[in-house]
């Protein structure tokens, strides 16, 4: 039995921690936030100084190699400090290009999606019109849309990239209730876009990249929602006495850590799933996203209420947390959804 | 970081799980996937001492003492295939889990030689002698006493909720032996024989209508002053070692069962058609991801060199278990329908999945209620302050 992380391992999650905690900070991330949605120093700082934007890039494609539980530590250290960063977006489509792009493409987009000089996002959308090496359509809720250079959006079974700067593309971006990921709307009017050589593994990187940078930026974002209350809840004294002294508060607190231990298991079960090519890695795909986009959004809600009203101020970093909780909940299919695939999976096969 | 078992591991796998259905499929057919815990007991009885025979019946154990010093990952791979092969709950999990580690982890070589075999060839049965009418979650609050009469500890109280006792031949029980001490201090371990005068075993009948449990009186009951474990006094801290024991690797073999039970349900909903439901698909789901987790979160604690996880792991783990197993029996229920709140014949007794939804409602409460769990989850793992001690 070997399902605990092995020292590299180790060393990159507390790599990973020690860089967020120390640079992702609160005033930083409200200067972002108040801008386009990312800290462009500590984009920089986490491409080029510590090279975390190659992992999952093989490294005879320009990345550092590794796979999914090594990505899915960099989102937890991440998710933990709500940072933010285009790191959903470039991780998405770096791995969708890795698994499903030509050589040229490859050769062309990698090296800046791992430098971060290029942003990337990915949006789908239900209208899209296919033309000879055209796209139009609408695509919809594009996180980071508004800076990305490089779009790569999914009509059906196929997937396109299309540069932002290319005639036939208007990006808005819009007001978003997560300032740390604003959604944007991509607008195609028979724009240039190119079909990925393979589409279906492509989208099968998105899917997967996805569903496992939200886990386990989740998973982060629910311990360190617990953290800061227990912190909080040692310091704060009323009716003579610490505040996590009261059981009612305790038992708050104590559920909070049985989702969390539970989210963990799901996160490095469907990485690692994902790495050795397990049959489970569809079922612990779905688990993963649906059991802790819950955890988050419950560990979220916990912190406002069990912080009392400093809790609810803007001032106070509850809220980062709460509104990252919500729009993981949302993204990339929400926790219902990802339930009727597992039921479909367990009940609706042939016996 | 891997999922998987080594290819030496899976070669053990495959030796357990032949042996296992082999005797399943043939000369213990008869008690294959019995559900409770009372019945059949003489056929239980001869397929311990079947286990007993092929080397099976304490596995984590030293091979001089009837193991084979099978590794964690053995041990838990076992755990699987038995409960994979349908092969009915040990009734000597307390013998071998609990009493079988704290003897050689305590005993003395002399003591080891006294109890171990028994156990080893599944012939003596043993009970757990903890909690009494007024030391449920506060344990330490026992008040059974133990004096020294010549050569005999003589022992005067009250113990509750003894699994199994009634069929058992041994007893560890937690008596008071300083006289005036309290809570933690002055208890001391002492292991008995049940067949005395001293000892009525009065059943208890639970919700389901079995009794499993049982009310032990001990009435100037006696063992020799040497059936101690550790020093007199001393008693807790080897009440404390055992418990560590009971989150070890049974827990994975448990689950095994919980798959079985889970899987019973989905062929109920498929089979009465209440898997078309969508709020019912939603459960099944959230069953199905819970199952796995805690295969994953146990294998965590069980492969972890890092000390913090595991323990985050296992502190969490009863209440994850034992309120999944609740929802459970309540999803079985829901998908059942009135047909469920129905017996089968004349009797006060249930099918697998009632009994479920029945049986449930105590493993909230043994080994530590939810609410127990919660504050040494909030206190051991989350560092909080301890709930305030009264002075009554």
């Amino acid at each position: 039995m070997e399902f605990a992380f092995t020292q590299e391992q180790a060393m990159i999650a507390e790599t990973a921690r020690g860089f967020f905690a120390e640079n992702a900070t609160s005033a930083r991330t409200r200067k972002a936030m108040a801008a386009d949605g990312i800290d462009r120093d500590l984009w920089a700082s986490f491409c080029t100084e510590l090279g975390l934007a190659g992992i999952g890039v093989p490294e005879e494609l320009g990345g550092v190699g590794l796979g999914m539980v090594e990505f899915a530590l960099i989102a937890e250290a991440a998710g933990a400090q709500v940072a933010a960063l285009p790191l959903l977006g470039n991780a998405r489509v770096a791995h969708a290009l890795v698994a499903g792009g030509s050589p040229d493409q490859q050769a062309k987009w990698l090296p800046a999606l791992v430098s971060g000089e290029v942003i990337a996002t990915s949006a789908s959308g239900a209208d899209a019109v296919i033309g000879n090496g055209t796209l139009s359509g609408t695509f919809r809720f594009a996180p980071h849309g508004g800076c990305a250079n490089l779009l790569v959006l999914t009509a059906g079974d196929k997937a396109f990239l299309v540069e932002a700067t290319a005639p036939g593309v208007s990006v808005t971006q819009h007001v978003t209730m997560d300032q740390t990921r604003p959604l944007a709307t991509v607008v195609l009017d028979n724009a240039a876009a190119e079909s990925f050589a393979d589409n279906a593994a492509a989208i099968r990187a998105l899917d997967v990249t996805g569903w496992i940078c939200l886990a386990a930026e989740a998973l982060g974002g629910a311990q360190a929602a617990l953290d800061r209350t227990v912190a909080y809840s040692k310091e704060r004294v009323q009716f003579g006495r610490q505040i996590g002294s009261f059981q009612a508060y305790k038992h708050r607190l104590a559920d909070m850590m049985i989702e969390i231990e539970q989210a963990r298991s799901a996160v490095y079960w469907a990485a690692c799933a994902v790495d050795e090519g397990s049959d489970e890695a569809q079922i612990a795909l779905h688990s993963a996203k649906a059991f802790c986009a819950d955890t988050f959004h419950m560990c979220a809600g916990n912190m406002i209420q069990l912080h009392g009203g400093i809790g609810f101020t803007w001032e106070h970093d509850a809220h980062l947390f709460f509104k990252r909780a919500r729009s993981v909940s949302s993204m990339l299919g929400d926790s219902q959804w990802h339930r009727e695939q597992i039921a479909a999976l367990v009940l609706d096969q042939a016996a | 970081m891997k999922l998987g078992f080594s290819p030496e591991d899976e070669a053990f796998r495959a030796e357990c799980a032949d042996w296992l259905q082999a005797q399943m499929a043939g000369p213990f057919a008869d008690i294959r996937g019995i559900p409770n815990l009372c019945d059949a007991i003489p056929r239980r009885k001869e397929w311990e001492q079947q286990l007993a025979a092929h080397r099976w019946s304490c596995i984590g154990w030293p091979e001089a003492w009837g193991g084979r010093d099978a590794t964690l990952a053995q041990q838990v791979i076992f755990a699987e295939e038995y409960a994979r092969a349908g092969a009915p709950n040990r009734i000597n999990h307390i013998g071998v889990e609990l009493t079988g580690p704290t003897v050689l982890a305590f005993g003395s070589e002399e003591q080891k030689a006294r109890y171990l075999p028994g156990i080893a060839a599944g012939t003596q049965i043993w009970c757990q002698g903890y909690s009494e009418p007024n030391a449920g979650s506060d344990l330490a609050n026992v008040k059974t006493k133990a004096r020294l009469d010549g050569g005999d500890w003589v022992v005067n109280g009250q113990k509750v909720w003894t699994s199994l006792a009634h069929y058992s031949d041994m007893i560890f029980v937690v008596a008071r032996s300083e006289e005036g001490s309290k809570g933690p201090k002055g208890l001391s371990f002492l292991l008995m024989d049940m067949e005395q005068p001293g000892i009525e075993v009065r059943p208890i009948r639970q919700i389901n209508g079995e009794a499993e449990f049982n009310e032990t009186f001990l009435t100037d009951a006696r063992c020799p002053a040497d059936a101690m474990l550790g020093a007199a006094g001393e008693g807790w801290k080897v009440a404390m070692a055992l418990l560590a024991f009971e989150r070890g690797v049974s827990t994975l073999g448990q689950q095994m069962q919980f798959r079985n039970e889970l899987d019973a349900v989905i062929a109920a909903a498929k089979a009465n058609g209440r898997m078309v439901d969508a709020m019912i698909r939603q459960r099944i789901a959230k069953a199905e991801i819970g199952l796995r987790l805690m295969r994953y979160g146990a294998l965590r604690m069980l492969s972890g060199t890092d000390l913090a996880a595991i323990d985050g792991a296992a502190l969490t783990y009863k209440i994850q278990w034992a309120t999944w197993r609740r929802n459970l029996g309540e999803l079985a229920m829901d998908v059942l329908g009135q047909a469920a709140e129905v017996a089968d014949g004349d009797d006060y007794a249930w099918g697998a999945l009632p009994n479920l939804y029945l049986y449930s409602r105590a493993d909230t409460i043994y080994g530590g209620t939810n609410q127990i769990q919660r504050n040494q989850i909030a206190e051991r793992g989350l560092g909080l302050p301890r709930e305030p001690r009264g002075n009554a």
